[in-house]
């Protein structure tokens, strides 16, 4: 055994207080009597409530916003509409540097979705709040809807970006590209060429508390905003940037999180409570209805993914051509991101030397998609591993065996030129196989991910 | 149309709340009395978070209007957590880490103890078919049937 792999086997079984050990939840004795308190659990007195005007529509101009009725609500207290807010644009992308960010924080004569944000009412009660809004005379001009992302990228669709295309720009280009060796070439030397769509839809984190923040002033100006946001600090600096307020007038507290998935990192609700606190200097609640919760809230993006595969006899893949189109729905959130790291991953865990990728972030009129668990990878790695699945049966090979032999190992170039490091993919599936009973044949079990075996 | 005074026993004291017409045992508990370890994930039915107990059964308290339970004995999680220490059904969600993110586990607790009581010695069939009005998002389900049976065995014992 070599000196390094005996360290790394006197290293595993090291004992170690915490790792490897079970530990007693921090938060766990909160949990289980109630005394956790959540956002919702939080209030105040003077507390009013805040609700949103939505639109009804998927797609359309706004040509009025009749509030009289609304007004005459009894425990109405004010409203807030595109005006009010000083810098009236989400400014998640610029914070992970990756832009333009393009979606209002409420709608200013446009709405791309159903359910969008017009205005927001605040009032004494919830009740109240909700009753307001349901009075609101909204005047839309209804424009026609996209709701997949091919029929999006035709001539005729209608277009909803100010930059003239339903797709995002990445540096100059239509999509995010990734060319590695010449696919052409691969596929002309191929034994099988094997081709398929693979669709996955959007999903809802569905989290059982709904997103939801209490912004409250503090006499010495500041405002305390109280926020199940899965991304404290991040949420802070788009609420100060959206505010145009300095960092320091605001206190974020956070941290328990019933259930986000990712759906919670996408700052919605505290930048437009903190300005109803501000504006009506009364500490206010902002908390979806499970009904916007469902319907509003991000969802994790659909993707439709087209594989093309040149593969050889003996079962190695040396070419692999993919298409892409993630449905940002009809904001960027988090997509054009995801999209990134999409492109980095569809190639999948294995060595291909000649892979040539299209990757686009597509608008369509649907709700925004965003974050959820791996975004844009999740997808990835389904449509890959179903396609491996494909090969293999296709030729006629053990689908471990096809697997194993395209497997990335330690050294290897990446197609978005990244050398490999730390690969575990054969040891996981060592251990996978182990786990569920299989048995691998031995010139598998030989194999390990540091290094190649000679040919 | 006028409110008026409702009375019910709640964690085994008295109470007298003053409400609106079809206000919910849910508000009630939550927005009138402060009692938040009654959760509200809904508000409609589908997701179990406000479960308590009226005399004895699990009941959804967004949809019960506190009219209805007047004169009726309700507990909450906070009328089975002791001053000190935790219940044997706490204990066991704790130690067998049957929390997650924590918010479906108080409707989940209340509905093994209504469970337990009526039946002691549950099958793992019998504690699925309890929780089936209860979701957990955080998808702990397997941690929650083995704090069940834990839960059983230590009343049991006890
Ligand atoms: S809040 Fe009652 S079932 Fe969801
Ligand atoms: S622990 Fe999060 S919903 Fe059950």
């Amino acid at each position: 055994m070599s000196e390094v792999a005996s360290e790394v086997i006197r290293e595993m079984k090291r004992e170690f207080k915490v790792v490897g050990k079970s530990v007693p939840r921090r938060d766990g004795i909160g949990h289980v009597t109630g005394k956790t308190v959540y956002v919702d659990d939080i209030s105040f007195p003077g507390m009013l409530h805040l609700k949103m005007v939505r639109s009804p529509i998927h797609h359309g101009i706004i040509r009025n916003v009749d509030f009289s009725e609304a007004e005459k609500v009894p425990g109405f207290v004010r409203v807030l509409t595109h005006r009010d807010v000083p810098k009236n644009i989400y400014t998640i992308l610029c914070l992970i540097g990756v832009g333009p960010d393009e979606e209002p924080v409420l709608a200013v004569d446009r709405v791309l979705y159903k359910g969008e944000p017009i205005a927001a009412i605040v009032a004494e009660t919830e009740e109240a709040a909700m009753e307001a809004v349901s009075r609101v005379k909204l005047d839309l001009e209804e424009l026609p809807a996209v709701f997949d992302v091919e029929e999006a990228l035709k001539p005729d669709a209608p277009i909803l970006k100010p930059w003239g295309t339903n797709y995002f720009i990445y540096e100059g280009h239509h999509c995010r590209r990734v060319r590695f060796g010449d696919v052409e070439k691969g596929f002309a030397q191929a034994d099988y060429i094997i081709e398929e769509v693979y669709n996955t839809s959007p999903i809802e984190h569905a989290p059982t508390e709904t997103t939801a923040c209490v912004a409250k002033p503090e006499p010495d100006g500041r405002y305390t905003v109280y926020t199940n946001t899965q991304a404290l600090f991040f949420t802070m600096d788009n609420t100060a940037l959206i505010l145009q307020v300095p960092f320091s007038k605001l206190h974020f507290v956070g941290g328990t999180v019933g259930g986000g998935f990712g759906g919670k990192v996408d700052v919605i609700t505290e930048p437009i409570a903190t300005l109803a606190a501000m504006k009506t200097g009364r500490p206010v609640k902002f908390k979806y209805t499970r009904e916007e919760e469902m319907r509003v809230s991000s969802t994790r993006s659909a993707w439709r993914m087209y594989f093309k595969d040149g593969v050889m006899k003996d079962g190695r893949i040396i070419a692999r051509k993919v298409i892409s189109y993630a449905d940002s729905g009809a904001y960027n959130r988090h997509t054009p991101y995801a999209v990134t790291k999409h492109a980095a991953n569809i190639a999948g865990p294995y060595t291909i030397p000649n892979v040539y990728i299209d990757a686009y972030c597509v608008y369509t009129n649907r709700q925004p998609a965003s974050a959820m668990r791996g975004f844009g990878v999740t997808p990835a790695s389904f449509a890959v591993e179903c396609q491996m699945d494909k090969i293999a049966e296709t030729i006629g090979m053990d689908p471990w065996e096809i697997r194993f032999i395209n497997a990335y190992r330690n050294g290897d170039m990446r197609p978005h030129q990244k050398v490999v490091e730390d690969a575990t993919l054969i040891e996981v599936m060592k251990a996978a196989a182990e786990l569920v009973g299989h048995k691998l044949p031995e010139h598998l079990l030989k194999m390990h991910s540091w290094d190649r075996e000679k040919a | 149309m006028p409110s008026r005074i409702v009375a019910f026993n709640l964690n085994g004291r008295d109470v007298e709340v003053m409400v609106k017409p079809l206000t919910t045992l849910q508000t009630v508990l939550r927005e009138h009395l402060h009692l938040t370890a009654t959760k509200s994930g809904c508000r409609q039915g589908g997701c179990g978070t406000c479960t308590v107990l009226v005399n004895g059964e699990p009941m959804l308290s967004c949809l019960l209007p506190v009219e209805d339970i007047a004169g009726q004995k309700v507990v909450t999680l906070e009328g089975i957590t002791p001053i000190e220490g935790l219940h044997p059904i706490q204990q066991a969600f704790f130690d067998n880490y049957a929390i997650q993110c924590g918010y479906c586990s108080p409707g989940v607790i209340m509905v093994i103890k209504a469970l337990l009581d009526r039946n002691p010695n549950p099958t793992r069939q019998e504690i699925m078919d309890a929780i089936a009005g209860n979701v957990c998002r955080c998808t702990g389900y397997e941690p929650i049937l083995r704090a069940a049976e834990d839960a059983a065995r230590r009343l049991q014992s006890a």
